[in-house]
């Protein structure tokens, strides 16, 4: 929070804002603006303006979001999550009837991917279901069945879309709030030793072709260069080559010359290396940073049980985006089509990025208005 | 319902959970996840700093070899050129098309595409598809050179429907004078996988790239290269060219400079006519070579992307072997063109040429009758007579005289059986036969009939009309003439007499009688006051006289003819050899050297005889193989076995059928040739120039006119 001197010069309402994630964010979102001039071809079209046009409009959503009082919230936790889930069963319906696989749902003019709302959707129901959980319950199977329920339900409708990526991202939002919510540390660790267990069965037995090259791509780089393999290598040219200043705006020849696959997507992070070399890229981190820890911080200072799980797990679903789209960029995870937040041209990930940073603003107003009780901290 | 194994779990240390249990539970795994992001977060600082400082320099090249792609330019090939700097081989600026088989998809459809486009010919395609399945995936195929704009366009925009296919602006080799050079300067192909595997240079893949295959094109190949340029440009991952870098230019090769006189050589090759044969022009005060005129030939032209079968199986199915070099590679018994040689190495051996043999027709020898050609005999024959009447007899005597080794020495040293230090891939250099190599070879002595034999050209003597015409020249200029063929070669042999001035002379005024005199040459006299020509006939009998009379039936059993001259007579400037395979006597062989001959003097004259014989024959030389492929492909085009892969093929079987025809006179050398008459005696000078000989003279007609000749003579 600000100094008092600062709050008494600037009007309350401005000062009251949560400036230290929203500087960041609006600078990372307007450097994004620019990646995406860049990988326009130098132009405004086709990404930058509906880059730009998209934040605006869903940091309006956000601050809708955020004005929502906590009963209501409360309120439409459950019915939300239901009507979402219901949502990716139409998809699979849809998708059924009409032959083929898809990942969205032609709502008149609007296209919706209930994935992508299914991330915040888990995290609000997990939030929900410890806050009412009963304290003396947690460790016990009643926390974990019925939580594992919420997860699993949503995982296995978009894993048959199939979306691995997305469903992992779900998985991880909810296990994270799991986590926080206090259930015993050795049923993670035999969950961990579990799914390295069954790594190998998935491998062989339930991933598709496409995702098992993705696999054997990132762990053997070389198997592949033109196939599956070259769209990481070409991310590492792009930015081994930018060096430490990189090679100025417009001037990147990965992205430009088309070597670069996805230059506006999934690899708008090596797009900005190229041109701007380990500097942008280390701003960018830090711009992160900034947001995620802003993120925690609101989680720390909830004053209840579902805000602090909530916040955590909204912070949470941010970071895995970030985190698995950089590390595949730079090579250390497999290729997936997972975009990076705020700078990634696609207005699905920018909507449900916006709905957690505005869930988290939520939590962050109601922090404020009635700080975390001292006894509770004890 | 309460699982055994989660109890302990429920009830960890038995403490009771509360709420400010789960906070403090909550705030120190909300440190340990803050903890996890922060390390993954430092985790990509130092992976991104890795990648963009300590593996900087490798990924920037990578990235520079991705934006930039490097094709080399194909260095123009050096031109060769004639004595007087006109070129025999150039370039010509064109638009080509060639084939990458293995970046092709589906080379049937794109080929048929092209050939649509291209408006080729069937047989044309099917030669390219025929490549494309047996070359191997990076040696590019030509499809097409010499396209116009239209064309070249027209494929341009639909390149990427054609993957494989490279259009492209080059050079292409030029042969202006085409057929007439073929054999000469050889010609230019895509290097063979084999080439490539030698000598690894990408150059050699380079499409539009030609290396030499053959003649001089092949010899000279080192310096005829040049140096490749490269272009250095911007492209996109799919291929396509964002702008040009940068651009180093080709070095063209450096020329050849050959002592060929161009419009000679064409001059010699189209006077040829519809015979098969050579003839060989030097200037006997240099040694230059001004004239290796082979025919009938290929176009070198249409060789450079490949030998299509359809032309290969035309030339191939041609019994004049247009693919042989004659020059170098034809063998044929000299025939009497040796008597002016013979009587050298007599006069050598202090035979007084005044000294009269009298020929009755035939010379006895033991129980053995050596007859001479003319059958009534020439009476008194002294040597000079013996040349200019070609008399048989006179020769039989004095070589029974003198014996076989100083003729053989001599034969030798006027350059028979001798291989001559000449940029040439290959050249034969025949045989001098005398008793040591026949027993050597053969494992018989030797024999009076052998000598006999020897005396007039035939048996087992050999030889290629390169080595008659430097013959000439020595006999011409007493020097022992070395030839050559470039102009950077140093003149040899004329600090080295061969022969006494006298000794010259003499041969000199009995040859120029052969034309000019009382001889057997008369047609062969010049059109042209104060220049005489001096020469010596020779008729080769291949077969024996059971098998034909020499002068009708199959061709192949017809008499070669030969023809060995120099001019002006008394100051030899020029020497030569004509040799046209079974012309069916000598009377087809000096005609062809009066009138190139003529050439030589008076271009203007010499141009007027050819242009009213070619109108005879239907056209140029080139011109009626034009008209002789295109009725070829005709009849037979689609039934045409398809050529050897490899060139190398083609030349090794081109080279043994020519050794196996060199044999063909060894079926009666061991017997006595009876000698042929010497055509034309007559000595009435052409006053216009003579008709073509393409037809050897009526039986009838010759006997009638040897009849006359003694009248002549007396």
């Amino acid at each position: 929070m600000n100094s008092a001197s600062a709050r008494r010069i600037v009007p309350d309402a401005i000062a009251r804002q949560p400036w230290e994630m929203v500087i960041p964010l609006v600078l990372l979102t307007a450097f994004g603006g620019l990646v995406l001039y860049s990988a326009g071809g130098g132009a405004m079209q086709p990404f930058a303006a509906s880059h730009f046009l998209r934040f605006a409009v869903f940091s309006l959503m956000a601050a809708i979001i955020a004005a929502v009082p906590r009963n209501v919230v409360r309120a439409v936790t459950y019915p939300g999550y239901l009507t979402v889930l219901l949502l990716l069963l139409a998809v699979e319906v849809v998708g059924a009837v009409g032959g083929g696989s898809q990942r969205w749902l032609e709502l008149g003019p609007v296209r919706i991917q209930p994935s992508e709302l299914m991330k915040p959707a888990v995290v609000l129901a997990m939030a929900r279901f410890y806050e009412t959980l009963p304290l003396g319950m947690v460790g016990t199977w009643r926390s974990l069945v019925p939580a594992g329920m919420l997860i699993v339900l949503p995982m296995g409708l978009v894993l048959m879309q199939p979306d691995l990526g997305t469903s992992v991202a779900i998985a991880f939002g909810g296990v994270v709030v799991m986590f926080l919510a206090g259930l015993p540390l050795w049923w993670f660790m035999l969950a961990g030793g579990a799914a390295l267990g069954a790594a190998p069965l998935v491998y062989f037995f339930a991933l598709h072709d496409y995702q098992r090259a993705r696999v054997t791509t990132f762990l053997d780089p070389e198997s592949d260069p033109l196939g599956a393999g070259y769209h990481i290598a070409q991310s590492k040219i792009a930015i081994g080559s930018g060096g430490i200043f990189g090679k100025g705006f417009n001037n990147g020849t990965q992205s430009h010359l088309n070597y670069l696959p996805e230059p506006h997507t999934d690899f708008v992070f090596a797009t900005m290396a190229e041109e701007w070399g380990l500097a942008g890229g280390l701003f960018v981190l830090l711009m992160y940073g900034l947001i995620l820890r802003w993120g925690m911080k609101v989680a720390a200072q909830s004053q209840d049980r579902f805000s602090a799980l909530l916040a955590a797990g909204a912070t949470a679903t941010i970071f895995f985006y970030i985190a698995i789209n950089l590390l595949m960029v730079m090579g250390m995870a497999p290729a997936k089509g997972i975009p990076l937040p705020w700078m990634s041209h696609g207005g699905s990930s920018m909507m449900t990025n916006m709905i957690c940073i505005g869930l988290l603003m939520m939590v962050n107003r109601w922090n404020q208005r009635a700080p975390r009780r001292g006894l509770a901290s004890r | 319902m309460r699982l055994p194994f989660l109890s302990d779990g429920s009830l960890r240390s038995g403490r009771v959970i509360n709420a400010s249990i789960l906070r403090a539970t909550f705030d120190r795994r909300a440190v340990l996840i803050g903890g996890v992001q922060g390390g993954i977060g430092a985790l990509l600082a130092l992976r991104m700093g890795y990648l963009a400082i300590a593996e900087n320099e490798k990924y920037r090249l990578e990235s520079e070899s991705n934006r930039v792609n490097l094709t080399l330019i194909p260095p123009r090939r050096g031109w060769i050129l004639d004595r007087n700097g006109a070129p025999l081989a150039s370039n010509r600026a064109d638009f080509r098309v060639d084939l990458i088989p293995e970046r092709m998809h589906n080379a049937a459809a794109t080929i048929d595409r092209l050939g649509e486009l291209l408006a080729l010919e069937p047989t044309r395609i099917a030669d390219i598809k025929d490549k494309v399945s047996t070359s191997r995936g990076f040696t590019p195929v030509e499809v097409a050179s010499g396209l116009n704009y239209e064309q070249f366009a027209a494929l341009s925009v639909r390149l990427p429907d054609l993957p494989g296919v490279v259009p492209q602006r080059g050079f292409s080799r030029f042969y202006p004078t085409a057929s007439s050079v073929g054999h000469l300067i050889g010609y230019v192909g895509p290097a063979s996988a084999e080439e490539y595997e030698k000598d690894p240079n990408p150059i050699l893949i380079t499409p539009g790239y030609k290396i030499g295959k053959d003649g001089l094109e092949k010899q000279f190949e080192k310096g005829l290269r040049g140096v490749p340029g490269a272009r250095r440009v911007e492209v996109t991952a799919s291929g396509r060219i964002v702008r040009d870098l940068e651009t180093r230019e080709d070095i063209q090769g450096a020329p050849v400079r050959l002592t060929i006189d161009g419009p000679l050589q064409d001059y010699a090759a189209r006077r040829i006519g519809l015979e098969s044969g050579s003839v060989v022009v030097m200037d006997c005060r240099t040694g230059d070579l001004l004239c290796m005129a082979s025919m009938p030939s290929f176009d070198p032209n249409s060789f450079s992307d490949g030998i299509g079968s359809v032309e290969y199986a035309m030339l191939r199915d041609d019994e004049r072997v247009p693919l042989r070099n004659k020059v170098l590679k034809g063998l044929y018994p000299p025939g009497s063109t040796v008597k002016p040689m013979v009587s050298m190495a007599l006069l050598e051996q202090g035979i007084d040429p005044h000294e009269q043999v009298h020929c009755g027709g035939g010379l006895r020898v033991g129980n053995r009758v050596f007859g001479c050609w003319n059958r009534r005999g020439h009476g008194a024959v002294d040597m000079a007579r013996g040349i200019y009447q070609s008399c048989d007899v006179y020769f039989y005597t004095m070589a029974q005289r003198v014996g076989m080794d100083p003729i053989a020495a001599m034969a030798r040293r006027c350059g028979m059986g001798e291989e001559f230090h000449l940029p040439v891939t290959s050249q034969f250099y025949g045989t001098v036969p005398d008793p040591a190599w026949k027993m050597k070879k053969w494992g018989r002595e030797w024999q009076t009939f052998d000598t006999v034999n020897a005396t007039i050209g035939q048996g087992y003597m050999l030889s290629s009309p390169l080595q008659l015409a430097v013959m000439a020249s020595r006999l011409a200029t007493g020097r022992h003439v070395m030839p050559r063929l470039t102009l950077d070669a140093k003149p040899k042999g004329f600090d080295s007499i061969d022969f006494p001035s006298e000794h010259v002379e003499f041969v000199r005024q009995a040859m120029s009688d052969v034309v000019n005199g009382p001889g057997t040459a008369g047609r062969a006299r010049l059109p042209i006051k104060d220049v005489q020509i001096a020469g010596k006939t020779g008729t080769a009998q291949v077969v024996s006289l059971s098998i034909s009379n020499g002068r009708t039936g199959p061709w192949k059993y017809r008499d070669h003819g030969l023809f060995i001259f120099f001019a002006p007579f008394d100051n030899p400037r020029y020497a030569g050899a004509v040799v046209i395979e079974h012309g069916g006597g000598s009377g087809a062989a000096y005609p062809i050297a009066r009138d190139v001959t003529t050439f030589l003097f008076d271009p203007a004259k010499g141009m007027e005889a050819l242009t009213a014989l070619e109108k005879q024959w239907g056209g140029t030389a080139q011109q009626r193989l034009e008209g002789r492929y295109a009725t070829y492909a005709a009849e037979r085009g689609a039934a045409v076995r398809r050529p050897p892969r490899r060139d190398e093929e083609i030349f090794d079987r081109v080279e043994a059928e020519a050794r196996v025809a060199a044999t063909q006179t060894e079926a009666i050398a061991e017997d006595v040739i009876t000698p042929r008459s010497e055509a034309n005696p007559s000595a009435t000078p052409p006053a216009t120039p003579s008709a073509p000989t393409p037809a050897p003279a009526s039986p009838e007609q010759l006997p009638a006119q040897a009849t006359a000749q003694p009248e002549v003579s007396g």
